[in-house]
């Protein structure tokens, strides 16, 4: 439940992204003083900040989550664990659940690994 | 003639001078949900790919200089990787932001606009990045 309503917040917070790649690329294509200066927004704090927010964080969770409703859509993750329990609290043993602790798992190590790439790169 | 109290006083009638199938035609699907379907797996699994590949990208090329990104989009496969990225993200965009706003305006003519208005930034926006990449590449 927390985690579709996210797959749907970074979704959107993604598409603001996007205007954001359309920038650089059209200021790369436009001239250097343009290039310079969407260069500088994106060193400055701000720019440091939407780009470990958006790029790192939004984007991997949003990954993830992608990879777990194709695999709902190719008819995995729903087994049989999922429906011998109860609906209800305490649940914990639903394989949804265990594959959104994954993905959650698995997006905070991506999210370092590209934030500690890209840190060692900018040095 | 017998009485028959299982019979409505009124007899059933049909009030629109169409056959069954007439009446039912025009209804159901538009025979596109599968392809609309289809085509979000389709943008979602080729994405899994080039996504990873521009974040390796985009890493590599951080602080680059203009040259820098020229020299990168002159190679042949980052500029048709880039391409592919491009139009999948874009198509990918307009397809999720659509159904965030099918479920969330309820307003026809809101509802409406904001559909007409997503196909159009995305759009003009992928375009932009296409031509971009074209120009730096080639």
């Amino acid at each position: 439940m927390a985690l579709s309503i996210a797959h749907r917040a970074t979704g959107i917070a993604l598409s603001v992204g996007t205007l954001l790649m359309t920038w650089w690329l059209v200021a790369a294509a436009a001239s250097d003083h343009a290039f310079a200066m969407v260069q500088g927004f994106l060193g400055s704090g701000l720019g440091v900040f939407l780009l470990l927010g958006w790029a790192a964080a939004a984007l991997l969770l949003h990954f993830f989550l992608g990879i777990r409703h194709l695999a709902w859509d190719a008819g995995w993750g729903f087994g049989i664990l999922a429906q011998q329990e109860p609906v209800g609290m305490g649940s914990g043993s639903r394989i949804y659940r265990i594959t959104g602790w994954g993905v959650i798992g698995v997006t905070v190590l991506a999210t370092l690994t590209v934030w500690i790439a890209g840190l060692i790169s900018w040095r | 003639m017998t009485d028959k109290p299982d019979r409505p006083a009124v007899t059933p009638h049909v009030a629109v001078l169409a056959s069954p199938l007439k009446r039912a035609r025009g209804l159901g699907s538009a025979r596109s949900g599968s392809g609309a379907w289809w085509a979000e797996r389709l943008t979602s699994v080729a994405l899994v790919p080039l996504t990873l590949w521009f974040i390796a990208s985009i890493i590599s090329l951080e602080g680059t200089s203009r040259a820098g990104v020229i020299a990168w989009l002159q190679a042949p496969v980052p500029l048709v990787l880039m391409l592919c990225m491009i139009v999948a993200t874009f198509w990918h965009m307009e397809q999720g932001l659509r159904v965030v706003i099918d479920d969330y305006l309820r307003n026809d003519v809101m509802r409406m606009t904001m559909l007409l208005l997503n196909r159009g930034v995305c759009a003009i926006a992928g375009l932009l990045c296409v031509v971009s990449v074209l120009r730096l590449g080639l």
